[in-house]
């Protein structure tokens, strides 16, 4: 085998993203059109798709996506839910058999209700009991893991090339109004099932290109509100940051983004706007821990809207592209002319910049 | 011909897929060219040439085993991965359209004496280490087109991704729109070997990164009230020339560069490429030479202050 150093790959990872702003559904092939183009980007350690709008039925409900080990680590997660949930419904994510996708966990999904009796004894948010259940079972449950956690929409995720991971779980299938899908080329960790991106807490997913050098800085002040980061992937902590600043600290989208990819001291000085200087400022003041430093693109996914963000520093590749109600976001624009050769309004946001979509009211 | 000699020819849809030559192999090698490279018979305007084959409608390059073909031949790229792309590429005669690209990378990387015409978009690093070929995009481009390049010309009818001309040695880029970030990061030159690059919208964030050679334009044309450039251009600059046209007020340049307006004399030096730039895209060179210009040099007298030390 040819080690580093003899051997170039020319890889980097790929992330995604179509999105209809009038609400109107979509199947999974769409999402995976883009990846195609984008294969080189990865090299089949992970690949993984979120996609929103695809449970209508279990709307009111939270859609727990799990990897089991075994047999064994289901039935003590399933004892740990029913403790706090009503599951209404549980079954295996039906999958594909295809040679491209090896040594699948058990993959199943719940549908759950939290208990009213418990929210009301502990004194929380259903958000919150939610978020605690996933960080328990991924902390404490060994063989267990819950990759998706939100209401009306669902993370599906693999080791392999995301083309195939799209064909495993039957995306073609599903039909959503917002789609994100992400590559992986895991550059200083192991590539495994919980590996593959997105990473999601309650309806936020996250798809990353890019490799954080503030990892451990954003963890360290992370876990002082209870969260933990298990999953060994730098990914993650973007995950629980967005779900701290927006669902939390109640964050406007814009301003959750000036803190993660914040303006340098040099570039807030020389604004002529004197509010915003001091709203920078602010956010930068506040929040110095959530900077997040070093290259990345990432595409936020939540109930009714995407955010595309680069860092300030714009080490990574990042276009949109729109066609009637349709919004596209990827590493590169042949993935938005391969969902779409007639793509208008082709835009390459810069460093810090962030790129937000909405649906509009009533139609998610 | 000699008397049991005999030839024959298979055609299909226009283009020779065959022969069988007995006895007299005469021109065996200029057959074996027009099936390899696909070339569409009917482009033969000389039906002298078919009966008796020379070798004048193709240019022999010494070293190379290949004879090209003149003809312009059509290369389909839908769902060829790019090393099929560029082995094909690299098969095919002196005047390429590849058609219906979407994103293979690495296109006419290190390749010579061809024109390229691309339809669709190429993927990144296109025309890598390129060494004298000249191609032709006529849609935008993605990251790092030109890195390393040597010799050639690329041309964009649209806008360039990030890191265009990366560490580009020679050869120019122009293209017709903007540019993303790190446009000319680390180009260089040495004696006669001086790389151009003439963007005609703005450029994003930290334009000729590192520059230590050179020549970087931008234009500034249908900018729409859009700066120039982005943030921190000249980063680190050390060599090289970079004219900005139009209005740089807005732009914070690092202590290590300095600007002024360009005289008569410093436009001289990019005066024809300028020309040539408004040709190949239809602007009014007229009104793009009218300027004004800024010329944007690295400070001689200190080039490392505040790079390394506070000196």
């Amino acid at each position: 085998m040819k080690l580093e150093g003899q051997v170039r790959i020319p890889s980097g990872c790929a992330i995604a993203a179509v999105i209809s702003k009038e609400g109107r559904k979509m199947t999974g092939e769409t999402i995976t059109k883009a990846m195609k183009p984008m294969h080189a980007r990865s090299n089949g350690l992970g690949g993984g798709f979120a996609a929103y709008g695809i449970y209508p039925e279990y709307r009111d409900f939270y859609a727990l996506h799990i990897f089991f080990d075994d047999r064994d680590s289901r039935k003590r997660c399933e004892a740990y839910v029913k403790e706090y949930f009503e599951i209404v419904h549980g079954e295996v994510i039906p999958t594909r058999k295809l040679p491209q996708i090896t040594n699948a966990p058990m993959i199943w999904r719940y549908f759950v209700s939290p208990f009213a009796s418990v929210l009301s004894a502990q004194q929380i948010q259903e958000e919150d009991l939610v978020s605690r259940a996933v960080m328990h079972i991924n902390q404490q449950l060994h063989g267990a893991y819950v990759f998706s956690s939100g209401k009306n929409m669902g993370a599906f995720k693999a080791v392999g090339y995301p083309e195939d991971v799209a064909a495993f779980y039957r995306l073609d299938e599903y039909e959503g109004y917002s789609w994100t899908g992400h590559g992986r080329y895991p550059t200083n960790t192991p590539g495994w099932w919980g590996g593959a991106h997105p990473f999601t807490l309650l309806d936020y997913s996250i798809v990353h290109n890019g490799e954080i050098s503030s990892y451990d800085a954003n963890r360290r002040f992370i876990e002082m509100f209870g969260y933990k980061c298990t999953l060994q992937t730098d990914t993650e902590v973007i995950a629980y940051i967005m779900d701290y600043l927006l669902r939390v600290q109640k964050l406007s989208l814009r301003d959750a983004a000036n803190v993660i990819a914040a303006p340098f001291w040099s570039t807030i000085a020389a604004n002529p706007d004197e509010k915003e200087r001091r709203r920078l400022k602010y956010l930068r003041t506040v929040f110095p821990s959530l900077l997040i430093t070093g290259p990345f693109s990432i595409v936020l996914g939540f109930n009714g809207g995407l955010m595309a963000l680069n860092d300030r520093l714009k080490l990574r590749s990042m276009v949109t592209g729109e066609k009637e109600d349709l919004v596209f976001i990827a590493s590169e624009e042949a993935a938005i002319r391969a969902m779409e050769p007639e793509a208008e309004k082709i835009y390459a946001p810069a460093g810090g910049e962030a790129v937000i979509v909405t649906v509009k009211d009533g139609a998610y | 011909m000699e008397r049991d000699a005999a030839k024959k020819f298979f055609v299909k849809d226009g283009l020779l897929r065959g022969y069988i030559l007995v006895d007299s192999v005469g021109r065996g090698g200029v057959y074996t060219g027009l099936i390899r490279d696909w070339v569409p018979l009917r482009d033969w305007t000389s039906k002298r040439l078919w009966r008796i084959p020379t070798l004048r409608p193709f240019r022999r390059r010494p070293g190379n085993r290949n004879l090209q073909g003149v003809c312009k031949m059509v290369l389909d790229a839908k769902d060829l991965n790019f090393k099929e792309l560029n082995r094909q590429l690299r098969l095919s005669g002196s005047q390429c359209r590849i058609v219906g690209c979407c994103g293979q990378r690495f296109i006419a990387a290190g390749m010579k004496d061809k024109a390229i015409t691309i339809e669709g978009i190429p993927g990144n690093a296109l025309g890598a280490y390129l060494n004298g070929a000249a191609i032709t995009v006529n849609a935008n481009a993605q990251d790092a087109v030109g890195d390393t390049m040597n010799d050639g010309s690329i041309i964009i009818h649209g806008s360039i991704g990030d890191a265009a001309g990366y560490a580009m040695r020679g050869g120019r880029i122009y293209v017709k729109e903007n540019a993303g970030y790190r446009a000319g990061i680390h180009m260089k030159e040495y004696q006669d070997k001086v790389p151009v690059m003439i963007i005609g919208g703005v450029a994003g964030s930290f334009l000729g990164e590192y520059q230590a050679g050179g020549i970087i334009v931008v234009l500034g044309l249908n900018s729409q009230g859009k700066r120039l450039v982005g943030n921190f251009p000249c980063t680190g600059m050390h060599g090289g020339k970079m004219f900005l046209r139009g209005d740089v007020s807005g732009i914070r340049f690092p202590g290590n560069v300095c600007h002024r307006p360009a005289t008569a004399q410093d436009l001289a030096a990019i005066e024809q490429e300028l020309i040539q730039y408004c040709q190949t895209f239809g602007y009014d060179p007229g009104q793009v030479l009218s300027g004004p210009f800024t010329l944007v040099t690295p400070d001689t007298k200190n080039p490392y202050k505040q790079m390394y030390v506070a000196n």
